[in-house]
């Protein structure tokens, strides 16, 4: 028998904003694998910001804007399930900070910058988008994979 | 492994067939939707011009008759520009490689004319002008030049030149009547900046002498050329909003440029600018910068807000809906914000009444407020937002579109269609998160495509109606109807009184 990590209301919970968090990313991948119209390209036109040039960038050229696609669509749809199932959590989490980071960093909401995305508010530095990531470096350092999930199925040793 | 491990493995799975199912779900729904949009509204209307390959003939010879801002455009439109401003575009497009300016005008098609005359009488702008019109080959100061366009000191000495086939009329409203009459007698065809006429007498000598002569007569409203324009009319003619009763277009503006104060050249004065000449048919005045440069703001040179702006609406709407010219016309308003000397208003209302066409077109103007109003054409079963995109939603108590608003399959707030030049999409449902973007006004000027000026389109529809002798696409009937339009409304706020259009006798009473 291994040591409890969690108490069973703290396990509870972390798996639940795990599973919530993977929700979120799938239904977010599957609504734009759905779309064939979709594109990120009005998403990056639309940065703001220090790295807006960046972002751009990327949606001006015809080939760097499919592979943002199509890494976009598939990220959000891998990471979702992954999360949700529980399946390579550490590196899955870190992958759904980058992302999340980048859609952050397109649309900073900084200073000086009265700016901001459709649905998201009134926002100074702290917006919806930098919580979720802070939720997802919470569950980083609070693990439940190996718990709860395939994780547990693939790492746990056998006896 | 025990079982518990494998329970625990797999615990979360339940969540992940939910969402897929509720992924399923609406997939079906967003279908339906997006059938129900279609079975609606399905435009294909395109401006063919964009794609047609200018015709390799030898080189048209054109002139030009006034070279100030609309000339200038004009002159950049027919691929022409100032070394300077090629330069400034190059050093701007290095530093900011999401100015695509420069690239776009290289990318402008060649009409395959050449600029051989330019006439303005203000010296500094013609001797830019004939910079321009020798800068062959869209380059900067270093790049090689062809031969410079010969000034004319008075638009008559260019009409009386044979070697001049066109002529692009950019001159003040009091000049375009006069000018056209004169251009289409001396046998050359005419591309003339709206409105078609400052006065309505001359309105119809414009008519006959561009119908005697046969020359191609194209009126500088370039919205001629906006596909959304084109969808908008594929629209109105599918009766995808019914039945209209109501039109409204506005003007909203509130700044100096936008209410013609425009800047005064401090190299102008007596000596290099020929009064005489600008004054012409109008009202003899003493010498006057201010009266030069910000001529739209005096009846004695301008037509106001009615031939100047309204043009731009009315034309766009009888590109659509074939309005012609309205049974009557009531106008109010005044100089409410600029008390500057001027004697046009700033601030109008029209409204123009179509009993036969069952609808009102109504037109209101600020040029002290940015407040945004749009154009939309209203009807029974819904409306349309038209100007560079077009948006079309259902009206919710509409008739036709009742069943599919009631099964949630159309949705009023959603647009029906929405439409924005350059994108490659034309899309029946928008997703929130776009609609946004484009409100926003997104440069389509970024889009893969190529954005192209519709003032350049305009000229190549004009120069290929030259050379395949045909109606160019805001011919001289379509003229006739914009000028009497607008004077109907200038006269009605002038005259203070309600004035008719007479379609017997073809006057206005």
């Amino acid at each position: 028998m291994k040591n409890k990590l969690y108490s069973d209301s703290q396990l509870f919970w972390l798996v639940v904003l795990r599973v919530a968090i993977g929700w979120h990313f799938l239904f977010e991948g599957l609504a734009k694998l759905s779309d064939p119209e979709w594109s990120s390209y009005f998403y990056l036109m639309d940065s703001k910001g220090i790295f807006a040039g960046f972002f751009k960038m990327l949606a001006e050229n015809e080939q760097t804007l499919n592979i943002v696609n199509y890494l976009n669509i598939w990220g959000l749809i891998l990471i979702g399930l992954f999360l949700m199932l529980g399946l390579f959590s550490k590196q899955v989490t870190i992958a759904a900070i980058l992302l999340l980071s980048l859609y952050y960093l397109s649309h900073p909401p900084f200073f000086n910058l009265d700016y901001a995305l459709p649905d998201a508010g009134n926002h100074w530095i702290v917006d919806k988008m930098l919580i979720e990531i802070l939720a997802l470096v919470v569950l980083l350092v609070f693990p439940t994979g190996k718990e709860i999930g395939l994780d547990r199925l693939i790492f746990t040793k056998k006896k | 492994m025990e079982r518990r491990d494998i329970l625990k493995g797999l615990a979360t799975m339940p969540f992940v067939g939910a969402l897929f199912y509720g992924w399923y779900k609406k997939n079906q729904l967003d279908q339906m939707i997006t059938k129900a949009g279609r079975k609606e509204v399905d435009l294909t209307a395109y401006n063919p011009i964009v794609d047609k390959i200018v015709s390799g003939d030898k080189p048209l010879n054109v002139g030009i008759i006034g070279v100030g801002i609309r000339g200038t455009q004009l002159l950049s439109g027919a691929g022409f520009i100032h070394p300077s401003v090629v330069e400034n575009w190059r050093k701007s497009a290095k530093n900011n490689p999401n100015d695509h300016r420069y690239e776009e005008y290289l990318t402008q098609d060649d009409l395959n004319i050449r600029i051989t005359g330019v006439c303005d009488i203000f010296d500094v702008r013609a001797k830019k002008a004939i910079e321009s019109g020798a800068n062959i080959n869209r380059g900067g100061f270093d790049d090689k030049m062809g031969v410079a366009p010969k000034r004319y000191n008075t638009y008559k000495e260019m009409l009386a030149d044979k070697s001049i086939d066109a002529v692009i009329i950019a001159a003040p409203d009091h000049w375009h009547g006069t000018m056209t009459i004169a251009a289409a007698k001396a046998g050359k065809h005419v591309y003339c900046e709206k409105p078609m006429t400052w006065t309505v007498p001359e309105t119809y000598e414009v008519v006959k002498a561009v119908k005697e002569n046969d020359v191609v007569f194209q009126l500088g409203h370039q919205n001629r050329q906006n596909d959304s324009y084109f969808k908008a009319r594929e629209a109105y003619e599918k009766g995808v909003i019914g039945k209209v009763n109501l039109i409204e277009v506005t003007t909203n503006r509130n700044s100096p440029g936008g209410a013609w104060v425009y800047n005064i050249d401090p190299k102008a004065s007596e000596k290099n600018i020929d009064w005489k000449q600008f004054i012409g048919p109008a009202p003899d005045h003493e010498f006057s910068l201010e009266r030069f440069f910000r001529w739209r703001c005096w009846w004695d040179y301008s037509t106001g807000l009615s031939g100047d702006l309204f043009t731009h609406d009315y034309d766009a709407m009888n590109q659509i809906l074939d309005l012609g010219i309205p049974h009557s016309s009531v106008s109010s308003g005044g100089i409410y914000f600029y008390k500057d000397g001027r004697t046009v208003p700033d601030v109008l209302n029209s409204v123009f009444e179509y009993p036969e066409r069952d609808l009102s077109l109504v037109y209101s103007a600020s040029l002290a407020s940015n407040k945004k109003r749009g154009r939309a054409i209203m009807g029974h079963d819904g409306y349309m937002d038209v100007g560079g995109k077009l948006k079309i939603f259902a009206d919710r108590n509409s008739t036709k579109y009742k069943e599919d608003i009631k099964n949630g399959f159309i949705k009023p707030d959603i647009p029906l269609y929405s439409y924005a030049p350059g994108q490659k999409k034309a899309d029946a449902i928008t997703s929130a998160t776009e609609q946004y973007f484009a409100s926003r006004g997104l440069l389509y000027s970024y889009q893969g495509e190529k954005r192209v000026s519709t003032t350049h389109l305009h000229l190549k529809d004009w120069i290929d109606a030259i050379r395949t002798h045909r109606q160019a696409a805001c011919n001289v009937d379509q003229g006739f109807e914009e000028a009497i339009t607008a004077h109907m409304g200038t006269k009605a706020y002038r005259e203070q009184r309600k004035v008719f259009w007479d379609a017997d006798k073809q006057k206005i009473v």
